[in-house]
């Protein structure tokens, strides 16, 4: 692995609350154009790693170096401008707005119309405002969203309302898309198309963060994988390596799980 | 063809809005020939209270954060307007240079109540900003003494009108066989200003300033999460919807001629959020209608002494109590029956347009 492959760095990370240590010195590398899958069993730190990484939460320790650039610490917005875009575990969309404008909505970060250009209606704004429009149309059908794209985000179906949190994302020309557990609440017919759907983008050259609890579809898909117990990195490696390592399944033996 | 449908159909369009430009320019006439003069001062008030329920909109509908010291700025605005046109410092600065440096003042205001509530939500920021609103009305009350000022409760008279060259909106004119009276010339540039208000509230809304708005009222920590710069968008809220609000503060202030704290209290911000709120927060055509109904029902309501007068020979219940009763009761049957507001707001629809196949990265 070299160097200038890297596109995520993170070292070190340590997050309390109050006296729960949910991170302790958790490092991972993510390299460039990969599918990193970050399991573990609930509780682990999966959520608080990534709420870290998008400055939701403000690491008590480490270091996270993103193509080039020091971000800890880091307000979400500058966070995404820098290009890391993330879905939530508990559907986090625009409620009021259609699916065709919560898309609009992540386009924000790459135009620049002020309250000015709006009430005038500019010749730019008006050219901005279509761009906008047709963008999001194309994202929307990227993910097979297209037949919703009038309906109000929080009358989606489950599964839809998950896709549509990954077409708002992409609307925000992300380097890594942070996914947290975009499986959750799926059927089958629909995880496919989900992993479909992430092999293509992965394609299309964005990096992926995976969390998720379905082992199949996280193994099936990852380059490299990296486990969380308890706060701590107990392994990391291809998936194959991982799911022998005693540790791991002593991990998820112990939590309850297959 | 529904009614709604006669303004967005491409050939009705044009006879439905001209149908009710006519009616709005003609409405003080026919008012007052139906009702009495002081039912054009009613309406011209309504268009004001139009223009102040649109701004707070700004903050309360799009942005979703509770203001109740909003009149702060319709005061600001007031006073800005008062000081710089009157005896009180002998200044009649003109009306054209007035309300721009109201506007901008009030936005600073907004700032200045922003920054420190950027963290703050829901009941917490609600408190804030009623402090704020009574703190500036408690200043005006009170900044007569040791400097005179505002001139404290008193207030400040003999404000100038809206004037320019020899024509004031405060003399009779008489047009095309028309008489014009000054409540009647100052309908005519509420209504103006009213509708500009409406054009601009629906512009930033459908625009990408609008939509981060809505997402921050929608859900702060997604839309700081897609990359919405959430301070500044809150400020801007502030900031926008104080500058409508002190630019009819001007137009109050001329209009009247005269103003003190009296006409900013609580109360009053109070009512322009039920405007908001009952009309149906967010949607434009909804908070005019709330402005426009609330400013009219108090003073239909007046109508009640009378009527008592008439009917049971005597008056039995004292009319002033008797309208805020109703007021009340009015207010709690439109929660409990239509929660959303009279017209909700339904995001709107966006045509689809051709879709191809998009490449991420
Ligand atoms: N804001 C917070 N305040 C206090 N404790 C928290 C907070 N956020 C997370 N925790 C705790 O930190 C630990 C790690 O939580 P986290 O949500 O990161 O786990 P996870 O790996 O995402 O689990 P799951 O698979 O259930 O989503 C948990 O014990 C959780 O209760
Ligand atoms: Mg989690």
């Amino acid at each position: 692995m070299s160097a200038d492959n890297v596109l995520l760095a993170a070292s070190g990370i340590g997050k309390h609350f109050g006296g729960l240590a949910a991170l302790s010195g958790v490092s991972i590398t993510v390299r460039h154009g990969e599918i990193f899958g970050l399991i573990g069993p609930n509780g682990a730190g999966k959520t608080t790693l990534f709420n870290v990484l998008t400055g939701l939460a403000v690491p008590d320790t480490g270091t996270l170096i993103f193509d080039g650039h020091r971000i800890e610490g880091l307000k979400p917005h500058a966070v995404a401008g820098h290009g890391i875009a993330r879905t939530f575990q508990n559907i986090r969309l625009f409620g009021s707005m259609t699916a065709l404008e919560n898309v609009m909505v992540g386009r924000h970060l790459r135009s620049n119309t002020g309250v000015l250009g709006a009430v005038f209606r500019t010749r730019a704004a008006v050219a901005e405002e279509r761009a906008i429009t047709r963008r999001a149309h194309e994202l929307l059908d990227y993910c097979g969203l297209s037949a919703h794209s009038n309906n109000l985000a929080r009358d989606l179906p489950y599964g839809d309302q998950r896709r549509l949190e990954i077409a708002r994302a992409l609307a925000t020309d992300p380097k890594l898309l942070a996914l947290d557990e975009p499986a959750a609440g799926m059927n089958a017919t629909e995880t496919a198309a989900l992993k479909a759907l992430l092999e293509r983008i992965r394609n299309d050259g964005v990096t992926l963060l995976l969390i998720e609890h379905d082992m199949k579809l996280v193994m099936g898909l990852s380059h490299s994988v990296a486990v969380l117990d308890y706060g701590e990195k107990i392994a990391e490696g291809e998936p194959e390596t991982v799911q022998r390592d005693p540790r791991v399944i002593e991990a998820y033996l112990g939590g309850g799980f297959a | 063809m529904s009614w709604s449908a006669l303004f967005t159909d491409r050939r009705w369009r044009w006879i439905a809005w001209s149908a009710v430009a006519l009616l709005l320019l003609a409405l003080p006439f026919i008012i007052e020939a139906l009702l009495g003069r002081s039912w054009v001062r009613i309406i011209a008030v309504a268009l004001l209270f139009v223009m102040l329920a649109l701004g707070l909109n700004i903050v309360v509908g799009f942005a979703g954060l509770l203001d109740l010291g909003y009149i702060a700025f319709f005061a600001v605005g007031a006073y800005s307007y008062a000081l710089l046109a009157s005896p009180q410092f002998a200044v009649h600065w003109p009306f054209l240079v007035l309300l721009p440096l109201g506007a901008a003042i009030a936005a600073v205001f907004g700032v200045l109540l922003g920054a420190p509530t950027l963290r703050l939500r829901g009941d917490y920021l609600a408190i804030v900003t009623l402090g704020f609103g009574e703190i500036i009305r408690v200043f005006l009350n009170n900044l007569n003494r040791p400097v005179n000022i505002t001139n404290g409760p008193q207030g400040i008279t003999l404000i100038d009108p809206l004037q320019m060259g020899g024509f004031s909106l405060a003399h009779t004119h008489t047009f095309a066989g028309l008489t014009f009276a000054p409540v009647h010339n100052y309908y005519f540039v509420f209504l103006v200003c009213a509708v500009l208000s409406i054009v601009l509230s629906l512009r930033l809304e459908n625009s990408r300033i609008g939509r981060a708005w809505i997402a921050i009222r929608d859900d702060e920590l997604a839309a700081s999460s897609m990359g919405i710069n959430t301070r500044n968008l809150k400020l801007l809220a502030f900031a926008m919807g104080a500058t409508f609000g002190g630019v009819a503060g001007g137009l109050f202030a001329s209009f009247q001629g005269f103003i003190s704290p009296e006409s900013f209290h609580l109360i009053d911000s109070i009512m322009v959020l039920c405007m908001v709120v009952l009309g149906g927060m967010g949607n434009v055509a909804g908070v005019v209608l709330g402005a426009v109904l609330l400013t009219a029902l108090p003073e239909a309501l007046r109508y009640i002494g009378p009527l008592q007068q008439r009917w049971l020979g005597g008056v039995i219940v004292d009319p002033a109590d008797l309208r805020m009763l109703l007021f009340g009761l009015a207010l709690v049957l439109m929660m409990l029956l239509r929660p959303e507001g009279l017209w909700p707001a339904r995001r709107r629809r966006v045509a689809p347009v051709h879709t191809g196949n998009a490449d991420v990265g």
